[in-house]
């Protein structure tokens, strides 16, 4: 059995959502993380710092292209794996089954084209005007200096973007598919890598609850703290 | 305890062979007694098909007692009908009530080809367990059968996983048409006794290699095969299966 055998066969297609999937929930904590620093109430001063950090240091940097690779897979094989299996029932029921199982453990695929969708926008309010100078430079990107170093002004750039209600209620509703995505996602990779032991699935179950609330519940508090001048 | 008669509406997939169309067709069937088993009841109509020149419907069936595997229809939505951990033959008409309507499809999938009307092929379940799910033994002399000390609940976990009759409910079930109930079923029984220990690291790939040849989907643990399964196979199982994929694929030569 080869490698390439071994991920790409029914289950092995799995496993590269499943490693892809938590790879991804790792990068939500570091990104609540590092974004809770608005909460500081320094006018942005602490959380400016830390995006200067991830932006310029070269480890979180390296990280970045796996995460983009990462991301990448996940939803490529996602996308795949899902037009594969609806082509395995060509004629489908008259009467659905919809009593066996949670409707977004089935929705998985549109949560993550709404994610996808919520990406894209993502990327081109905050990762573009501060990584690749020219369009930040289009959109104005304010900068600051502190102690002879350039700092881009992310803080400021969220303010600017939060004062749109229309963007507030996007971001809010993404944060509602990322819920739902995680509430099944989470539990469903650790089975997917083999966790059977009943103990340690109930353990991981509530966890991944626990993870699918309290997360989108912090990045949709964000938004929500701008827009109502919560922070300052 | 008082005893009723039903009437009923019946709305059934008749579909000649593989390679016809098939479509729903309505029957009525009066006076049904509450406590035929659903298969009775389709013998009923049958009966009166034939009787008028009609073509019967054909669907499986054997033991008709809920241990052989061989029933199948999806009847109003739900593999095995509306009952919890119970076949279609262990199905009783007091499930239903006067003047419904009950619609019956056969199982869905493209891996188990219609034969005609309610009866699909599954040939694929008998090929995936033809690709591994047994244990070689060379004959000889009958050993004792204390010999080999085996935990308790380890072979209670083998036995229930054994459980599985390869109805194909499961695959009826899940929207991605997948076979790993099933699958999982049969690892988990012999991957869990000493017997099966040899063979542990080929038959679970041999076995998810026929499967993905058979053409069944892959899993994405939404628990709709757990909660049709007449024989209650533990979704747990699929997990473990993973995990003897996973092991076995990382260290096989
Ligand atoms: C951006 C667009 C995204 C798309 C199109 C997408 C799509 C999918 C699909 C189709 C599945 C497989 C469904 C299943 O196994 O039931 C899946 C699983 C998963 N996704 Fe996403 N996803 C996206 C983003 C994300 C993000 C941002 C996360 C971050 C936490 C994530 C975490 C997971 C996890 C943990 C799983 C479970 C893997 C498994 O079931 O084994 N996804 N995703
Ligand atoms: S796992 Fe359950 S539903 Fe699937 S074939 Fe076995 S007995 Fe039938
Ligand atoms: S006919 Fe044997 S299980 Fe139903």
């Amino acid at each position: 059995m080869s490698f390439k055998h071994m991920f790409t066969s029914s289950v092995g297609k799995k496993l590269v959502m499943a490693f892809t999937g938590i790879f991804l929930v790792l990068f939500l904590v570091v990104h609540a993380g590092l974004n809770a620093c608005i909460w500081a109430n320094d006018n942005g001063l602490m959380f400016n710092k830390a995006a200067h950090f991830m932006g310029s240091f070269v480890v979180p940097r390296v990280l970045e292209i796996g995460l983009f690779v990462g991301i990448f897979l996940h939803i490529i094989q996602g996308y795949m794996l899902t037009l594969e299996n609806r082509s395995k029932r060509s004629v489908g029921y008259a009467v659905n089954y919809s009593k066996g199982s949670k409707w977004y453990s089935r929705s998985m695929a549109l949560l993550g084209t709404l994610l996808l969708m919520f990406l894209i926008m993502h990327i081109y309010h905050f990762w573009t005007p501060s990584r690749l100078g020219g369009i930040g430079a289009i959109q104005g990107l304010k900068t600051f200096e502190l102690n002879g170093t350039e700092y881009h002004n992310l803080y400021a750039e969220m303010q600017a973007v939060f004062q749109s209600p229309f963007v507030v209620i996007l971001y809010v509703l993404a944060c509602g598919s990322l819920a739902y995505h995680l509430a099944h996602g989470f539990q469903s990779a650790f089975k997917t890598i083999g966790v059977h032991n009943k103990r340690y699935h109930a353990i991981i179950s509530s966890i991944g609850y626990g993870f699918a609330i309290l997360i989108p519940l912090a990045f949709a508090m964000m938004p929500i703290s701008f827009y109502f001048n919560l922070v300052k | 305890m008082a005893h009723n008669n039903l009437n009923l509406k019946l709305k059934v997939w008749r579909q000649k062979n593989a390679n016809t169309t098939g479509a729903f067709v309505k029957y009525d069937v009066n006076d049904i007694s509450d406590e035929m088993s659903f298969l009775e009841m389709l013998d009923v109509l049958n009966e009166k098909l034939i009787v008028t020149g009609e073509e019967p419907i054909a669907f499986d069936h054997d033991c008709r007692e809920g241990i052989c595997g061989m029933c199948s229809l999806y009847i109003d939505g739900k593999p095995h009908g509306p009952w919890q951990a119970n076949t279609t033959c262990q199905l009783h008409m007091r499930a239903f009530k006067d003047g419904d309507t009950i619609t019956i499809e056969p199982w869905r999938s493209n891996a188990f080809p219609i034969v005609k009307d309610l009866t699909v092929d599954r040939g694929a379940f008998d090929r995936i367990i033809q690709a591994g799910g047994y244990v070689s033994v060379n004959t000889g002399n009958a050993v004792d059968g204390n010999s080999l000390p085996i935990n308790k609940d380890d072979a209670d976990a083998s036995f229930a996983a054994a459980m599985c009759i390869g109805c194909g409910a499961c695959v009826a079930a899940c929207k991605n048409s997948s076979a790993m109930l099933f699958l999982s079923a049969k690892v988990s029984h012999l991957a869990q006794l000493p017997q099966g220990e040899p063979e542990r690291k080929s038959r679970v790939l041999n076995m998810v290699a026929q499967m993905d040849k058979e053409g069944f989907g892959s899993c994405t643990n939404t628990g709709a095969c757990e909660a049709a399964c007449p024989k209650e196979i533990s979704i747990a199982n699929i997990a473990r299966l993973n995990k003897e994929y996973l092991r076995a694929g990382l260290t096989q030569e």
